[in-house]
């Protein structure tokens, strides 16, 4: 059974969005898909500064097995990404919700969090 | 419905992740692909292959038949035990499968073939048997475990009696022997030493627990894929298949064209050769970050080509792939992974083996 932190909140197509003291959104994908993908070995991430609107593809996850598009669960502007990934995507295997985070936007428009689901919605949306 | 092996009890209480294989419930990995990758090439694991297909050529027409059936030639094995790999061709010389072939006595041949092609292997092996004194004799009762690695040869003999033992340890590459029960030959597809062997279903997983508890890691496919890639090993289906010939796939060591055999497909390969091979399976190794996959464009001076098998190569710390390139495309091209072209060299496979990443390769 994966773990779902009942802090997070999460997209359908499992990623997962921490708002920061700064109010900023922290994102990264769940242990879910951590697990699904297998050992990760390369992670494409977007520029800081880059904006992105919610639903686009905005950063790739490969596995030894295939790549996997990041979906922006929001829109935003990237302020910061992890660095250590690009050295070290397994990190994302290790702790996907700590130092496997991905990257982190200034929010535009915080109303897009109300359509984000919660633990127990991304949970039973796995079960479907 | 899909299929499963005797093993496949022990795949799940080993915590597998199983995916569909050929119509085969398989064992994908059991956790980590990568450590799993590593075990089989600085210590000893173990492959559930029980889902390849074992045919017996009997008769006293099998080495005839096997000459006429096969692109490399059957003359090459002169004791008994000896294994040969060969691709079995169409008329076009296009690879109907790739396959070992075992001669154990004058009239008795074993064929390990694809999972993946088993049906039309079968019917293709059996339609060109009726001219020939040969029996083909399919064995789906035998299971099969690869024990590849370092460790593999003595985790396995230590678990057998002891002057069977003595005798399996004598074993050069490439040769088999029956065992008792067991049918073990010292091959495989990982690049590393080791054993293939098959054994009665019923017997399987005993020995699949006893080799657990002698501290052989269980592997699954995706391991056993980056294994292949990195020691230079085609893939049926991705590497090669009836549409390209060996002399296009990398395999042109493989084909006994030297003498008057006739086999089929054989007028196809020398009017190729003599025409000229404008084709090439070869290795190539990113020089940037990011991973290769099947299926992508490559851009030489040559012109354009693809990629059929790629990946990350746990031992490189680098994407590498087999690509079909034109001849004479040099020593460098570029990859289009998602709209961006990335640098590659171009190189001989093996990229890794025994262990060790070869010499050129990084």
């Amino acid at each position: 059974m994966s773990h779902i932190p009942s802090h997070l909140q999460y997209t359908e197509s499992h990623e997962w969005v921490s708002v920061e003291d700064n109010s900023n959104a922290r994102i990264g994908i769940t242990d879910h898909a951590q697990e699904a993908l297998g050992d990760l070995v390369f992670v494409e991430l977007p520029a800081v500064g880059d904006e992105i609107s919610q639903g686009d593809p905005c950063a790739v996850v490969e596995s030894v097995k295939a790549a996997s598009d990041i979906y922006a669960p929001l829109s935003g502007v990237v302020v910061a990404v992890n660095e250590d990934l690009e050295s070290d995507p397994a990190l994302i295997n290790a702790d996907p919700y700590g130092d496997g985070w991905l990257f982190e936007l200034e929010i535009i428009d915080a109303d897009e969090l109300d359509g984000l689901k919660d633990a127990e919605a991304y949970e039973e949306s796995l079960d479907e | 419905m899909s299929k499963r092996t005797p093993l496949y009890n022990a795949h799940i209480a080993a915590g597998a992740r199983m995916v569909d294989f050929g119509g085969w419930e398989m064992p994908i990995n059991y956790g980590s692909q990568i450590e799993e990758h590593h075990k089989v090439r600085q210590a000893a694991g173990m492959f559930d292959v029980s889902h390849m297909t074992v045919v017996d050529i009997r008769g006293a027409g099998a080495r005839p038949f096997l000459s006429y059936l096969l692109a490399n030639d059957v003359a090459r094995l002169k004791t008994p035990g000896k294994a040969l790999y060969s691709c079995m061709l169409n008329e076009q010389g296009g690879v109907v499968d790739d396959l070992i072939t075992y001669y154990l006595d004058e009239d008795f041949f074993r064929m390990v073939v694809n999972a993946a092609t088993h049906d039309k292997d079968l019917a293709w092996i059996t339609s060109k048997a009726r001219d020939h004194d040969v029996e083909v004799v399919e064995r789906p009762e035998l299971a099969m475990i690869a024990v590849q690695g370092p460790e593999a040869r003595a985790a396995v003999l230590s678990l057998l009696p002891e002057d069977e033992a003595r005798a399996a340890a004598e074993l050069k590459p490439f040769n088999a022997g029956q065992f008792g029960d067991l049918f073990i030959a010292r091959t495989g597809y990982t690049g590393e030493d080791g054993f293939e062997i098959s054994l009665p279903d019923v017997a399987a997983a005993a020995f699949w627990d006893r080799l657990l508890r002698a501290g052989v890691a269980p592997c699954g496919l995706g391991a056993r894929d980056t294994l292949r890639l990195e020691a230079g090993m085609n893939l049926y289906g991705q590497d090669m298949d009836e549409s390209v010939t060996p002399l296009e796939s990398g395999l042109g060591w493989t084909l006994g064209l030297k003498d008057e055999r006739v086999f089929i497909g054989k007028q196809a390969l020398l009017d190729q050769k003599a025409r000229g091979v404008e084709r090439q399976l070869t290795g190539l190794v990113l020089k940037d970050r990011g991973v290769l996959r099947p299926g992508q464009r490559v851009i030489t001076q040559a012109g354009e080509g693809v990629t059929t098998s790629g990946s990350f190569s746990p031992t490189l710390q680098k994407a590498i792939a087999f690509a079909r390139l034109p001849a004479n495309a040099g020593e460098t091209c570029q990859v289009d992974i998602r709209g961006k072209l990335l640098e590659c060299a171009i190189v001989k496979p093996p990229f890794a083996r025994n262990g060790t990443v070869c010499e050129g390769m990084i």
